[in-house]
Formats: structure tokens, C-alpha cells, sequence
């Protein structure tokens, strides 16, 4: 029960990660934009 | 005290097939919108052209939002144990959304007071529910590794602003910052909340009563936790261990608020030459950035370093090195630029993983039992500390900003009370013991242990 065991449940667990990745990810690179500002003086 | 149908804990027990690794999404689809709460402050300009709110109005909805997420946790905490994980991401979700509305129909109509209720009392109630929502269940389906599942979690509540700050701007930007374009914002938001969260709704499950996982049936017991039997949150409250963490989450939080707080004009302060005015805010907004990511990566990093290393060696790091950390800043000043960047992404690193690591610490110390309800009622620490860590550092630097004192000697005193508050807290970590169970309950225990040990050898 700990691993997916099935092709849908597989399916699943990539799709739910996608679910929360993805804005995870825009918030990250919309953050990580303004970082080089910093070292720019 | 059961819910029923859909909402029940008996509804949401995992078949089997079904793979932990669908929890941590579960979790994070409440955390990352529960935790755009920390970007508040991109309405609060609209909110002062548009309603005319002054500063203290326009924080009034943050700053009851996290005063009501710590009531809310304490006081629905053994509720959530009891309903199950879905029932309280429903009803987190149902709350923060509701309370988005009507933070919207308030901006349509123009009254700020609305605005405060929706967003920061209802908003609030759904914020407390919500963080608590997926903490014990995380832990019962890694009881290998308690740290790294709360881990995923609690970073989201840090990564959710990270996502809301540019969203809720572009926002603003489609519909306006008028009344009718802050109700717009408000709706679409708890629109899009409303569905991102019913995913985590619909995904969460329970483990089976006595499932564990593969890796800890062949290879290594769970990872100690309370002696004796667990214990109830009104069990736990009563011992002095409950509230020596109960000191060391609410000053860890002042510390790390003393730099997150005034992030912005404490970098102008210590390092003002730039170019132009414009490369000096684009600096200063960096550097607010790079706090923002170095609180969430601290929360799953340090977190699920503690797996490894023990919950109290990693509050030994959060607190001893926070307080080196916060005087390397008063010794050194500004007189090295990346000495002083990562002395502060240290500090907001520890920060964040305070938050993170608390929950497998509660764990240790009382049990898997009712270990959502105990940290409930522990989080009125960080209630406290998002009044006191703001007064303490706004109110030392105003009152030096006012006898003309420039530079990073501005914030001399309020860095130097952290350093106590760090050093207090570190004291009270020390002190923590696992809770020893009553007699009559240690010999029961430990003819158990005996039981299960013979049982062990025999077969």
C-alpha cells in the first residue's frame, strides 16, 4: 500500500503532484526574478 | 462526535493500492491557499486609495486572520482529531472561501469593517482548521518520517504566498484597484481557492488501523515517541513540557518576524547606496524575495533533517544559531553584504522550520493519538508572537527613527532582544523531557513490552 500498485493510481499521484507543482513553480520563478536586483549594486 | 456520509473518517480509510505519496498533495492543495494569508500586503495600498483604510485598518484583516487561525486551531483541534481530515478540509475550505466572498461584496459596497470580518474573522476560522487539518494524518502515513511529512505541508503554508503575491497583483491588474476591481479580485479568488482545495478534499484518505509502512515492518522501528501511553490534549496541556515548546515556537517566531516584519527598510538601512532610488527598491524587494524563499525551503529541509538528527538537536540549531545569527548582524553591521545575506537566510530558514518541525516534536513527546488537537492549542504561541515580535521591532525602530538615528543602529536594541528571547528559548528546550507515564501506567507498559518482546523472541 505504500508505492502506487496500479497504471490509474500512477496516474494519480502524478496528476495530484502536477496540481500543486505547477503553481508552486510560478510562484518560485516569479520570486526568483527579483533576486538578481539584489546583486546588481 | 462523528460526521457523517461523505465527510466521515469511515469514507476516507485507504483501499488498498493506494500510495501515501497521495497524501502530501492532499495537504498542500489547503496549505498553498490557506497560505496566501502572508501576502496580504499587496492589497493594502489599494485598500488605502480605494477605501481610504488607514495602515492600521489595512493590516487589521492579516493581523486578525492570524490571531483567529491560533484560537480557531486551539479550539477546534480535538474536533479535527475527531471528524477526520476531510471533514475539516472541507470545512477549512468552505470558511477561507466564504470569507474571500465576502471580503468581496465588502469592497463592492465600500466598508472596510466588512473586509475585516470576511477576511480576517471567517477567513481566519478556515485558516486555523485548515493548517492543522492534514498534520496528524500526514504523520500516521509516514511514521518513518514525521519531519519530512509535515515538512511538505507547512512549507506550502510559506509557498502559498509565494504564489498569491504575483497572482493577486496580476489580478489587480486585469480588473483594477476601484471598488468594483477589488471585489473581482476578492471573488476570482475564492473561486479558484474553492476548487484548488477540493482537490485535497477529495484526496486525502487514512491509513488502515494498524497499517505501516513497508520500510518500517522490514527494516527499522518507528522513531521513538512519548513513553507510555499517548496522551489526550487536555493531558498534554497539563504538563510543563507542553508549555517549555509552547515558549520556544512563540519566540522563535518573534525572532524570525524581527527581520521578516521590516524586511524591506532594513536592507535600505544597511546597505542605502545603490545606483539610483529605483535599483535601491528593486534591491530591497530582492532581498524581501529571498527571505520569502528561504522561509519555505527551511520549513521541508530542516524538517526533514530532524528525522535524522532528533526534533530537540534541531531547536538546539534554530535557537543557538538564530542567536549568533541575529549578533554577527549587531557586531557586524553592514560591513559585508554576504555575510549579512546569509546570516539573514539562516535566520529565515530557522523561522520557517520552527513551524515545521514542531508537530513530529509534539509527537515524540505525547503520541500519535490526539497529536492534531495538541498542536492546535500550541499554535496560540504563534498568535502571540504575531502581536508581540511586530510590536517589538516596530516599536524600537520608530522610536530610534524618531531621535534621528540612521543606518543599522536603528534596530541595535530590537536585534539585541531577540538574542535574549533566542538564548530564553534555548534554555526551555533544554529542559524538555519526554513525559514520564504514571507508575501504575509505566509497570502496564512495560509488562507489554515484556509480553511482546518474549512473543518476539519466541516466534
Amino acid at each position: 500500500m505504500s508505492e502506487p500498485s496500479s497504471p490509474s493510481n500512477k496516474v494519480l499521484g502524478v496528476l495530484s503532484w502536477l496540481w500543486v507543482g505547477v503553481p508552486f513553480t510560478y510562484g518560485v520563478y516569479e520570486l526568483a526574478v527579483k533576486i538578481p536586483a539584489l546583486f546588481a549594486n | 462526535m462523528q460526521s457523517v456520509g461523505f465527510l466521515s473518517r469511515d469514507r476516507i480509510v485507504a483501499d488498498v493500492g493506494w500510495s501515501r505519496w497521495l497524501v502530501p498533495p492532499a495537504a498542500l492543495s489547503i496549505h498553498l491557499a490557506i497560505g496566501s494569508v502572508y501576502a496580504w500586503s499587496v492589497f493594502k495600498l489599494p485598500l488605502h486609495e480605494t477605501l481610504k483604510a488607514s495602515g492600521l485598518q489595512s493590516a487589521l484583516p492579516f493581523t486578525f486572520g492570524i490571531v483567529i487561525l491560533g484560537i480557531s486551531a486551539a479550539v477546534f483541534g480535538t474536533a479535527v482529531e475527531k471528524r477526520g481530515p476531510r471533514w475539516a478540509m472541507f470545512v477549512a475550505a468552505t470558511c477561507f472561501c466564504s470569507g474571500l466572498c465576502v471580503a468581496a461584496f465588502a469592497a463592492e459596497i465600500g466598508q472596510m469593517w466588512l473586509i475585516i470580518v470576511g477576511y480576517g474573522v471567517i477567513g481566519g476560522i478556515g485558516l486555523g482548521i485548515g493548517y492543522i487539518s492534514p498534520v496528524s494524518t500526514l504523520m500516521k502515513w509516514f511514521p518513518d518520517r514525521p519531519g519530512m511529512a509535515t515538512g511538505f505541508a507547512i512549507m506550502g503554508f510559506g509557498g502559498g504566498a509565494l504564489i498569491a503575491s504575483p497572482w493577486s497583483s496580476q489580478l489587480m491588474k486585469w480588473f483594477g484597484t476601484d471598488r468594483q476591481g477589488l471585489a473581482a479580485t476578492f471573488l476570482a479568488m475564492g473561486a479558484v481557492y474553492a476548487v484548488f482545495m477540493t482537490v485535497g478534499v477529495l484526496l486525502v484518505r487514512l491509513p488502515p488501523p494498524e497499517w505501516e509502512p513497508a520500510v518500517v515492518r522490514t527494516a527499522a522501528p518507528k522513531s521513538p515517541h512519548a513513553a507510555g501511553p499517548d496522551r489526550t490534549a487536555n493531558e498534554a496541556i497539563k504538563t510543563p513540557q507542553f508549555w517549555l515548546l509552547w515558549v520556544v515556537l512563540c519566540f522563535n517566531v518573534t525572532a524570525g518576524i524581527g527581520i521578516l516584519e521590516r524586511a524591506a527598510p532594513i536592507y535600505r538601512d544597511y546597505f542605502p547606496h545603490a545606483p539610483s532610488k529605483a535599483a535601491l527598491t528593486a534591491a530591497a524587494a530582492g532581498f524581501v524575495a529571498m527571505l520569502s524563499l528561504a522561509n519555505s525551503l527551511g520549513r521541508i529541509i530542516w524538517s526533514s533533517a530532524s528525522d535524522a538528527v532528533g526534533r530537540k538537536n534541531m531547536y538546539r540549531l534554530y535557537l543557538g544559531v538564530g542567536a549568533v545569527g541575529y549578533l554577527v548582524l549587531i557586531v557586524a553591521q553592514n560591513a559585508s553584504k554576504p555575510l549579512f545575506l546569509v546570516v539573514c537566510i539562516l535566520l529565515l530558514s530557522f523561522y520557517g522550520a520552527g513551524f515545521a518541525t514542531v508537530p513530529a516534536y509534539l509527537r515524540d513527546l505525547f503520541g500519535y493519538q490526539e497529536v492534531g488537537a495538541i498542536h492546535g492549542r500550541l499554535l496560540t504561541a504563534w498568535s502571540t508572537a504575531g502581536v508581540l515580535g511586530p510590536v517589538i521591532v516596530n516599536a524600537i525602530a520608530d522610536n530610534r527613527i524618531a531621535a534621528g538615528v540612521v543606518g543599522p543602529d536603528r534596530y541595535r536594541w530590537s536585534f539585541a532582544i531577540m538574542v535574549v528571547l533566542l538564548l530564553i528559548a534555548l534554555a526551555c528546550n533544554e529542559l524538555i523531557r519526554t513525559p514520564q507515564p504514571p507508575i501504575s501506567v509505566a509497570a502496564e507498559t512495560d509488562a507489554r513490552k515484556s509480553a511482546t518482546v518474549s512473543a518476539v523472541e519466541e516466534g
